[in-house]
């Protein structure tokens, strides 16, 4: 009895005997610092992205009394952004999307020229990342040491590094979360209250966050950001062809690979020595001379790694190179080489990008700065006056997008003997009403129109508002309807 | 007593224990989950001594940090209190018509007033101020008490037929009951309708001046003094102004009642309603 109850397959883990785990932690990476020309080229893009970051909410620019006079500011509070000489209101934000359509077409225009050279040299994740390293490198040191470090025991020695490290990063998370608010509020008020602590629970919840997820991406989550959360690298492929510039291993040069004996001869086995500094380089720690992969972010420093080896070697460089599929091919058949930018897709890519910024700067050149909305009253529909009129009720809400106050003549058309009356501005009733819009706001108007019973041929009667601007002549047109009772 | 061994199947610890040859796998609880237990009663520690938490017999535990929701409301009141200070201080000094007279103090008083008369009046009066059978339309031009911005003013703080000592008060007498005919109650509805342009007929005149225009006028304008109303604009109060109607309202009197604002509303509320109602349209 006993014994077939414990031969009975009960026990199995789901999925049968044979199943894995659904989850396999992911090794520790240390990339292995290297010297050459694409680790300045990422140092470079590193220090001028950065400080792209930090000094554009210090830039200044006077835009009168009355508005912000910071040359980057979405001012979530104030309803305004402001880009340098362009001031955005909440309506227009859809100019949002033609900057992100073209940030996108943009990403696909360089990917297919040069592949992934976004996220090798440009991205935050990337560039906060490599930053992160450069710290680890400098408290724990280089690579064998790191990995020295994290498998001995615990010792003072061991806390103090951890320690320091973690205290670094965190100081470089809260600077970036606290740069990040500064976007959105005045920057040198910003960063008075914030240090004062006379900062709404908003900023700080915020800047804490910020801080978090920073440390987070940077810190412990580096390349498994770019693995398993970023949904680029999934479709990227599709932007590449046999002529886009890759990251790529010259597998005709270098195989068969084998690790150097004092006997042989480069010119009867593969130049690849085999010697793993291209994976120990690598921030995502793959292996490219496996081809190119999802996981390879296009940061070229296994180029470097390699070269340098090369030269040890006396070997000519590029066994790892920044090439096309098309060269590659070409070079080991010792055909010549060209590089051929003009391609139908990026042609393809070159009109989209043209098109839209042809939409965006001619729609933002005709833009109105000048919009009005009227909002009749619904409840009461109409109102029956002591003299037998029928009146009605609008609201009027005058948006003058510029910096300059405007006075606007407001009449009416489409009603015969229809009168006005605009509380607060036009008590009498009349034919026009003269309203004053202050500067970069909006004028709310309660406006009363009454017309004769016999003016009325309907329930609901066309009615136009013509806002005249006193200075220039300007027309504005909007239409609307009067209601009245049922004949 | 405990017999722990691998499972040979999973290769994971069991229990140790066998019941009736049943034998069963330790699977321990996750170590997230744990740890996230175990912060929480750290937490739970914590929020008893700190935050209020305990009941005993007559009162609680205040904890060190002595928090209530009341007195975080209390001191949030306060607060907004404190920042409308500024305005009540102007608005208790203005009177309603130089409030109006001010654009930023009637700024403040439309806005304040659209939140305190959806508040206070909408069930009467309406959302927009279009009444309802019994209750006057605030949206139009015929006011019953005046409709100038301290008339109103007056009206909302001391109310109608309401039991403050000021109040606005009046009666329309019964005139049913033995006092008039039946031809005579539909002779001066007849003339009140012609009043107003309706057909009837001015048949009714000498009745209507006898026993009417004390309060409506001689010319059935009305009165805005007694609350008197005017009955030639053909916006009736009770019914739709049909012959039964007026009649009806002439036999046996309806009358309305609106409360006295003073005491519910501070100053500054009722001058901001003031404002507001005049702002309605049919401000005069």
């Amino acid at each position: 009895m006993s014994e077939a109850l414990t031969t009975a397959p009960v026990s199995q883990p789901p999925g049968g005997a044979d199943s894995q785990p659904l989850f396999e932690a992911a090794p520790t990476i240390y990339p292995r610092d290297v010297k050459g020309k694409f680790r300045r080229l990422k140092w470079w893009a590193l220090i001028v992205l950065l400080g792209i970051y930090y000094v554009v909410p210090w830039i200044r620019w006077d835009r009168g009394p009355d508005a912000a006079n910071q040359m980057v500011l979405l001012d979530l509070a104030g309803r305004r952004g402001y880009i340098g000489g362009i001031e955005i209101w909440p309506q227009e934000v859809y100019y949002l999307t033609g900057i992100l359509i073209l940030a996108a077409v943009g990403l696909f225009f360089a990917s297919a020229l040069l592949g992934r050279i976004w996220c090798g040299f440009a991205c935050f994740q990337t560039v906060w990342t490599d930053l992160f390293l450069w710290v680890e490198r400098k408290v724990e040191g280089d690579r064998n040491k790191r990995i020295k470090l994290d498998n001995a025991p615990w010792s003072a020695a061991k806390v103090a590094k951890k320690l320091t490290k973690h205290a670094v990063w965190l100081f470089i998370a809260l600077m970036t979360a606290g740069y990040f608010v500064l976007y959105f509020v005045d920057a040198p008020t910003a960063v008075v209250s914030m240090a004062t602590g006379a900062a709404g629970a908003w900023t700080y919840s915020v800047v804490g966050v910020l801080t978090f997820t920073t440390y987070m991406a940077a810190g412990w989550a580096r390349e498994q950001i770019c693995i398993y959360m970023c949904p680029y690298p999934r479709f990227q492929a599709a932007m590449f062809d046999e002529d886009t510039l890759l990251v790529t291993y010259e597998a005709w040069r270098g195989e068969p690979r084998a690790n150097y004996k004092k006997t042989d001869d480069f010119a009867r086995r593969g130049h690849c020595v085999d010697c793993g500094l291209c994976v120990q380089v690598c921030p995502t720690g793959v292996d490219i001379r496996d081809g190119n992969q999802l996981a390879c972010i296009g940061c070229a420093l296994c180029i470097d790694a390699c070269n340098n080896v090369m030269d040890r070697f006396d070997l000519p460089r590029g066994l790892i190179t920044y090439d096309s599929e098309r060269n590659k091919m070409l070079r080991s058949r010792g055909q010549p080489t060209r590089k051929r930018w003009v391609r139908p897709r990026t042609i393809a890519y070159t009109v989209v990008i043209t098109l839209v910024t042809v939409v965006m700067v001619t729609a933002f050149a005709g833009r109105a700065r000048l919009e009005v909305n009227i909002l009749r009253d619904r409840a009461p529909l109409f109102v029956t006056l002591s003299s037998g009129d029928i009146r009605n009720g609008y609201t009027f809400k005058v948006l003058n997008m510029i910096a300059s106050s405007k006075t606007y003549d407001l009449s009416m058309q489409g009603l015969d003997d229809a009168r006005l009356t605009v509380i607060g501005h036009q008590e009498d009733p009349a034919d026009t009403a003269r309203l004053p819009v202050a500067a970069d706001t909006v004028g709310t108007f309660k406006i009363y129109v009454a017309a004769p019973r016999a003016a009325l041929d309907g329930q609901s009667m066309d009615l136009r508002f013509v806002l005249t601007d006193t200075e220039t002549g300007e027309r504005h047109v909007q239409d609307t309807v009067f209601r009245g009772p049922a004949r | 007593m405990a017999n722990v061994e691998k499972d040979a199947l999973t290769g994971t610890e069991t229990t140790g224990h066998e019941w009736d040859g049943i034998r069963e796998l330790n699977t321990p609880l996750p170590k997230w989950w744990v740890y996230i237990f175990a912060a929480s009663v750290v937490w739970a520690i914590g929020y008893y001594i700190f935050m209020p938490a305990w009941p005993t017999l007559h009162d609680y535990t205040k904890g060190i940090l002595d928090y209530s929701s009341r007195a975080a409301h209390r001191a949030e009141m306060a607060r907004v209190a404190e920042a409308r200070s500024v305005w009540a201080d102007r608005f208790r000094e203005a009177t309603v018509d130089e409030i109006a007279g001010n654009d930023e103090l009637r700024r403040y008083a439309m806005a304040g007033g659209a939140y305190l008369f959806a508040d206070n009046c909408v069930p009467c009066h309406g959302a927009g101020g279009q009444g309802g059978p019994g209750y006057p339309v605030l949206a139009d031009d015929d006011w019953l008490w005046g409709g100038t911005r301290e008339a109103i003013e007056f009206s909302i703080r001391h109310g109608i037929r309401s039991e403050s000592d000021e109040t606005r008060y009046n009666v329309m007498p019964v005139f049913g009951d033995d006092y008039l005919e039946d031809e005579q109650i539909a002779q001066a509805a007849d003339y009140v309708l012609h009043l107003s342009g309706q057909g009837g007929s001015d048949a009714g005149h000498e009745l209507f001046v006898d026993e009417c225009s004390v309060c409506h006028g001689e010319q059935g304008t009305g009165l805005a003094e007694m609350g008197g109303p005017n009955l030639t604009d053909g916006i009736w109060l009770y019914g739709t102004g049909s012959r039964d109607d007026v009649m009806a309202q002439i036999r046996n009197p309806k009358h309305g009642v609106m409360p006295a604002w003073e005491g519910r509303l501070d100053d500054v509320a009722i001058k901001q309603l003031a404002v507001f109602v005049h702002g309605l349209g049919g401000g005069q």
